[in-house]
């Protein structure tokens, strides 16, 4: 009954072949985009495609099964906001807050990726295949069985990993113009999960420490150099020879003595 | 370093009354009072006392009385004690003091210097307890105008689609108090009390405990920067989410609740590691705008499908009514102000006491705006931060509100002695922490009972002052600023609180 409404509303732009359904979004405001999308969820749909996309907020949030998504065009901010299980992969460039408080699922970009990216994420996984904005995987966190994963194919900015506390964010500066990543205040504030980072970082916070890759380090970096490189036909060795830095918080409490008792 | 900060207070007990059943020993979690079992004698720390009255309380035979030390410093009006004292401990640690509830300064009120109106002659009172009141509200965006379709029956139907309204059944919730700041047992009893009485509890921002799942038709979800235990099942479990911008007592500023006490209970349902600082950082990162503010109001607006109100809380500061017209135009169904009165479980001295304004004048002054641009009725707006009676409520509903939030209050009502010592996580009353000992003290069946019995004291009172103003319905009051009087304030006070001076 959802759905029949649904189509209704757009009946032209949606076309349901078997259990893949295909939506042309020329125009759609975000609310109708994704209230289609909400319909689709669930009823025997397993695979929707969006073409023309163009700057649609939310696509993804509240959408309830392990359904696969292909974006192609730019969606719009916010992308997978508090996801919790689709499995989105965008053709094209995402723009602020992909993977916003994201729970569960896994967004693949063919592109580059604005601010934001993963902002208190606690589980799923997000891969970038370009670059990234300001403040990427701000707040991450992690618990128990929940632990997030971002892979940033080529170098973000400013306040990598601010405030971080759980989860494990990668950035392999893969077509790097420069000698080294330009982001300042990388990991400021960070009290919880680790950062790999392929390449030298021109600026870390006070709350990091720069260590060595251990043996269970390689072995959870290369699983996920493998995972990053099979999306987009990248060679996971060469990436995997060079030398990457592990940053990790100085301590899990770092504002613990700011107080008078 | 021998500290030179002397004992605030001292405790004084009649050997003669003391009976030593230790009751006095076990209560303080402060560790004030000790037993010297070869004297036989009860005897106390007073560096330790806190002044919580837990033990005077508890003790059999009121042995027990708790005085201020009389050891003063000299008396001087600038060099109070408290800056003296201040200064020393801060001295002596290199820290930022802290301090727990509200504003505890005297000139930051302006309730006490408003008075309500009553009917003589002309307008007759009504008698509550013969007539019906109507306490009943909602908390929503309202329609600019209503559509309404008559049937064939006679009767009308509306045809304009209402955005989702909460349904307040008194105009008095419990504002926000995150797990881990106060106990599970609070929380339920909260939790409890709110659905007895058809009013709402808000979760803070430390997520919502599986247990209370339940009470979710009764419970505002909180989001705040540090987003702990947001997820789409929480956002989904309450009747309302509020996004959490800023705090009456900590304006600006983050939160930090230590490690300490991030036990197992509360990492559960903050979905953080035990022991580790839940840090909430000053700004939400994904809010840098009104835009952006937009933004995160729309993104859980999708993850419920439009059907739950979202409110906006900020701290009242200098340019609430600019700010507050523009959480109503990034689409909030409700905004929450919180005065500078307002209470925490922590927050620097310095910022509690210093940073924000009342809540008077920034509800006026935002009402006032949001009339003056036409879109008051596009969001509601709620009064919070130093609600200390029925009285209170009644003048902050006529100054503009259409609900309030009471925090201190509804902990007082549990026992809270506005100790301000919430921040050590040591409360003896089991409120303000997580030890598992000392929740105990709280039961949350006596707990909702209290809490339903003030929201009940409090609605009878309301609707005795409504009567004696002729007036039967709350929403008759909201705004209606010539129910107020002021005494002992400028003409720019005035001006600001939209109010007449007493006798004009």
């Amino acid at each position: 009954m959802v759905l029949k409404d649904a189509i209704n509303r757009v009946p032209e732009n949606l076309i349901i072949k078997k259990n893949v359904a295909m939506i042309d979004a020329t125009g759609v405001y975000y609310r109708d985009l994704n209230s289609l999308l909400r319909s689709l969820d669930g009823n025997g749909i397993e695979k929707i495609e969006i073409c023309n996309v163009y700057g649609q907020r939310y696509i993804g949030t509240d959408l309830d099964g392990h359904i696969k998504i292909d974006v192609y065009g730019t969606p719009g901010n916010d992308l997978g906001a508090f996801m919790k299980g689709a499995n989105i992969t965008v053709h094209g460039n995402v723009q602020d807050g992909c993977g916003n408080t994201m729970d569960h699922g896994q967004i693949v970009v063919h592109g580059r990726a604005g601010d934001l990216v993963g902002h208190s994420m606690r589980g799923g996984k997000i891969f970038i295949r370009d670059d990234a904005g300001y403040r990427v995987g701000i707040h991450m966190k992690e618990y128990l069985g929940k632990r997030p994963f971002i892979v940033i194919g080529g170098t973000a900015q400013d306040f990598l990993g601010e405030y971080m506390a759980g989860g494990v964010l990668v950035v392999l500066g893969i077509n790097m113009k420069e000698s080294r990543h330009n982001a300042r205040f990388v990991g400021t504030g960070m009290h919880g999960g680790t950062m790999y980072i392929r390449g030298e970082v021109r600026h870390l916070g006070e709350e990091v420490e720069v260590t060595d890759l251990e043996e269970d380090d390689f072995r959870l970096l290369g699983g996920l150099v493998d995972e990053f490189c099979s999306y987009y036909g990248l060679d996971a060795e060469k990436i995997l020879e060079s030398k990457f830095n592990k940053l990790v918080p100085v301590s899990s409490r770092p504002y613990g003595n700011l107080y008078a008792y | 370093m021998k500290s030179y900060v002397s004992p605030e207070y001292i405790v004084e007990r009649d050997q003669d009354r003391c009976i030593r059943c230790k009751v006095c020993v076990n209560q303080c979690s402060y560790e004030t009072h000790y037993y010297d079992e070869e004297d036989d004698i009860i005897l106390s720390r007073n560096e330790n006392c806190v002044n919580c009255q837990r033990c005077a309380t508890f003790c059999p035979t009121q042995a027990i009385t708790i005085r201020e030390n009389p050891n003063h410093y000299r008396s001087n009006a600038n060099w109070t004690q408290e800056a003296i004292a201040g200064i020393k401990k801060q001295a002596e640690t290199g820290g930022v003091v802290l301090t727990g509830m509200g504003c505890d300064k005297p000139n930051l009120t302006y309730w006490d210097r408003l008075l309500l109106n009553a009917s003589q002659v002309t307008n007759p009172s009504i008698d509550p307890l013969r007539e019906p009141m109507e306490m009943r509200t909602y908390i929503g965006s309202k329609p600019d105008s209503l559509e309404l379709d008559a049937e064939e029956c006679g009767g009308v139907m509306l045809k304009t689609k209402l955005a989702p309204q909460l349904r307040l059944e008194t105009p008095i919730m419990f504002s926000a108090m995150s797990y881990g700041s106060i106990s599970l047992n609070v929380h339920k009893s909260l939790a409890r009390a709110a659905s007895e009485v058809g009013t709402f509890y808000n979760t803070g921002e430390g997520g919502l405990e599986k247990s209370l799942y339940k009470y979710g038709d009764h419970v505002i979800v909180q989001v705040a920067s540090g987003r702990f235990g947001v997820h789409s099942e929480y956002l989904n479990a309450g009747a309302a989410i509020e996004i959490k911008i800023g705090q009456g007592a900590k304006p600006g500023i983050g939160g930090h609740l230590p490690g300490e006490k991030v036990s197992k209970e509360i990492s559960e349902t903050r979905m953080i590691p035990v022991g580790t600082d839940a840090l909430s950082p000053a700004p939400q990162h994904d809010i840098y705008s009104i835009e952006d503010l937009r933004q995160l109001i729309y993104a859980l607006k999708e993850a419920t499908d439009y059907t739950k109100p979202v409110f906006v809380k900020i701290a009242a500061v200098h340019n609430s009514a600019a700010i507050a017209s523009g959480i109503v135009r990034a689409g909030a169904d409700a905004v929450v102000l919180d005065g500078v009165r307002g209470g925490t479980g922590a927050a620097p001295r310095i910022i509690r006491d210093n940073v924000g304004i009342p809540i008077e004048l920034a509800l006026a002054s935002v009402d006032q705006r949001l009339r003056d641009e036409g879109i008051r009725n596009k969001a509601s707006v709620i009064a919070a931060g130093g609600i200390k009676s029925s009285a209170d409520v009644l003048k902050a509903i006529a100054l503009g509100a259409d609900a309030v939030y009471i925090a201190t209050a509804a902990l007082v009502a549990l026992g809270c002695t506005v100790c301000q010592k919430c921040y050590t996580g040591k409360c003896p009353w089991g409120i303000a922490t997580t030890d598992l000992w000392l929740t105990k003290r709280i039961n949350p069946d006596l707990g909702a009972k209290r809490l339903s019995g003030l929201l009940r004291g409090w609605s009878l009172e309301i609707m005795e002052m409504m009567g004696g103003m002729g007036i039967n319905a709350i929403e008759s009051v909201r705004g209606n600023r010539l129910l107020l009087r002021g005494v002992g304030l400028s003409d720019t006070e005035l001006k600001i609180l939209g109010v007449r001076m007493a006798g004009e």
